[in-house]
């Protein structure tokens, strides 16, 4: 099915902050990812149609960023961040547990299709290193114990309460931690 | 606790602050906006954050009212804010705070800035790994649309403004401002040749400032309490207001650390973050991300304003301050931040692309313990040839962790290399046929 069939009020939204229509692109093609796991070459053709692109365009812009797969990734897509704060306390020992308990390396997907992990530079979590993100959660200050839970909550319930909720460190002396 | 009053991050300090709209209400949010808005001529705004000294708080801190004042006064057509919420320099982690506890801060900002410059549209531009920060955002400029702070004839004064959230795709140079620019138009995100510059030629052309988080963050508590309370925090003349400093690496208590500018590294690393982790001592640090040359703890006196960090030969960049404690590999170190910036380098220019994969090489191979003295020769070199002849000051700072670790740790190169030749003679010496 289209993306304009399913989404024609998201589509019509995005495009409607803007005065001019190529700035929708990466708003698109987050949709188009969202709506397929990744974003696909129909996708991209649709969207070059819908803002007046052509496709090469399209592809140019898509292929830059790092954040719009062209290409499935795993249900669960590890990003652990390697950047020297990270590593400076331990990133490379998480990327080290990944490869014992699911088997995978840096850009590889598990066969059950689940997991894919990929090394990732900075992303805003230094002072409660070692990080990473998986799809759209941060999981911060993690510990052998916690990387196991998070695991197992993934497969399980596909999500984890372990995950970062509004940031805030170090908390407040005396607050009440609403994240919890 | 801290004994210096926080700013910025006071609200979110008190017990049971969320960050709604009532909450930043009930704390005397957007009162700055009511006092201003269609009562004090935009004009009067902007000098107001002149007269306060506030200099942008993203990494380059350039005066933010000159800033604005740069615009043309006469012309006509529509005019662009952007909020530059890209947070993505290795080290770096206060925009994320300040957009995911107290966002409506952030958005009485933008609205200030935004009438100010004579804009109606402005965009913040959120790094896209920021899902939550950017649905935090999206629901408070709901909220403060319903409440008649964002629209049409805000608070009745008849100006209108309009704030989008529009979320980036993973790369770090889109931070850089014109390279910001590009992505929100929908291209790769290239740096721009400049001049021009986005004050007459940013956003589709249009005359355009662009700000960082922390920096707007700042307008509501300078126009509500006055250019003056705000001048004399800090250490005036030239670097006033406090600063969110985030504090990584080896210490203690690692985290955002809110102070006037001019507290010193000491002060910040052993009293603040509580000093070093483990009974190793200080070796080195980072005093403004990735892109700010290593120092010595022979720096550590030095005060954290803009002018005394760049005495010391280094910068006080975007504000993240990475300790590392006796025994770190600073070769390593300096190679972990030179692949950040080979990744991350666009490839616009050859210099910077070229340069980077040369450099990555040359490291790698020294740190694998198989270089030779000429490469260090080589770094130098390289290093030479990208500064200054690059489209943006991407190339700047991606020779930094080198040269500066080169210039304090030598001896930690030169021994990597010693070493590898020793294995050489080793071999050599091996009878043939044997590994
Ligand atoms: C390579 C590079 C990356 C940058 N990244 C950021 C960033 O992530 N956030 C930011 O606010 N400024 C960043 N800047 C600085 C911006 O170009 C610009 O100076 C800043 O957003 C202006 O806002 P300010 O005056 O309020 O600091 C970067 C600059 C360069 C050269
Ligand atoms: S210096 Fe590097 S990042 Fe900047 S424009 Fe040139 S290639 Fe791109
Ligand atoms: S270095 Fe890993 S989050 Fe910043």
């Amino acid at each position: 099915m289209k993306l304009i069939e399913k989404y024609k009020d998201e589509i019509t939204e995005i495009l409607s902050h803007y005065p001019v229509k190529r700035s929708a692109l990466i708003p698109l093609l987050y949709l188009a990812q969202q709506d397929e796991g990744y974003v696909s070459e129909a996708a991209m053709k649709e969207i070059a149609q819908m803002l007046r692109l052509t496709p090469p365009q399209v592809y140019e812009t898509a292929t830059f960023y790092t954040m719009l797969n062209l290409k499935p990734v795993g249900k669960f897509h590890l990003q652990i961040c390697k950047s020297l704060m990270c590593a400076l306390v331990g990133s490379d020992t998480v990327i080290g547990w990944v490869k014992t308990k699911l088997g995978i390396g840096p850009g590889e997907t598990t066969a059950d299709r689940l997991f894919t992990l990929s090394t990732v530079e900075c992303l805003a979590a230094c002072g409660t290193a070692p990080m990473m993100q998986v799809n759209e959660d941060y999981y911060e200050r993690l510990t052998e114990e916690k990387f196991d839970r998070i695991l197992a909550d993934l497969k399980k319930y596909g999500t984890c309460s372990l995950k970062t909720g509004p940031f805030m460190w170090p908390e407040p002396a005396n607050a009440v931690n609403h994240d919890a | 606790m801290s004994k210096h009053e926080p700013v910025l991050l006071k609200n979110m300090q008190r017990p049971g602050y969320t960050g709604s709209l009532q909450d930043y209400e009930q704390t005397g949010g957007y009162q700055a906006l009511r006092k201003v808005i269609g009562k004090v001529p935009p004009a009067e705004v902007t000098t107001t954050v002149m007269k306060s000294g506030l200099r942008g708080r993203g990494g380059a801190g350039f005066p933010t009212g000159v800033k604005w004042g740069f615009l043309p006064k006469d012309y006509q057509g529509p005019r662009y804010l952007c909020c530059n919420a890209d947070e993505s320099e290795p080290g770096t982690f206060k925009d994320r705070q300040l957009i995911e506890r107290d966002p409506h801060q952030i958005l009485e900002g933008i609205l200030l800035a935004a009438y100010a410059i004579g804009a109606e549209s402005a965009y913040i531009y959120i790094r896209g790994e920021f899902v939550l920060g950017a649905k935090i955002l999206e629901s408070a400029i709901a909220e403060a649309r319903i409440a008649g702070y964002i629209g049409a004839n805000i608070l009745g004064a008849g100006i209108t403004v309009n704030v989008w959230v529009h979320r980036g795709a993973g790369a770090y140079i889109c931070g850089e401002e014109t390279a910001l620019l590009e992505s929100l138009e929908g291209k790769r995100g290239l740096p721009r040749v400049k001049p021009p510059f986005p004050a007459t030629h940013g956003l589709y052309n249009k005359p355009t400032v662009v700000n960082n988080v922390e920096t707007l963050a700042n307008l509501p508590h300078i126009i509500s309490r006055g250019s003056e309370w705000f001048s004399a925090i800090g250490s005036p003349p030239k670097s006033t207001g406090t600063r969110i400093f985030c504090v990584s690496g080896h210490v203690k208590r690692p985290g955002n650390y809110e102070v006037p500018m001019g507290v010193t590294f000491r002060e910040l690393i052993y009293e603040e973050a509580g000093g070093m982790r483990s009974n190793k001592p200080l070796k080195a640090f980072i005093p403004g991300g990735a892109s700010a040359p290593f120092l010595t703890p022979d720096s550590l006196d030095v005060k954290l304003d803009f002018e005394s960090v760049a005495a010391a030969g280094s910068m006080l960049g975007s504000g993240g301050v990475t300790v590392m404690e006796e025994g770190t590999d600073m070769v390593w170190a300096a190679l972990r931040l030179m692949e950040f910036f080979y990744h991350e380098s666009c490839g616009k220019c050859s210099p910077c692309r070229e340069g980077s994969s040369w450099l990555v090489q040359t490291m790698r191979r020294i740190v694998a313990k198989r270089g030779q003295m000429e490469d260090l020769e080589t770094l130098v070199d390289l290093c030479k040839n990208i500064v200054g002849r690059t489209v943006c000051s991407f190339g700047d700072a991606e020779i930094s962790p080198i040269m500066s670790t080169l210039k304090h740790w030598r001896p930690e190169y030169v021994r990597l290399i010693h070493e590898a030749e020793a294995a050489n003679l080793i071999a050599l010496k091996r009878p043939a046929g044997r590994p």
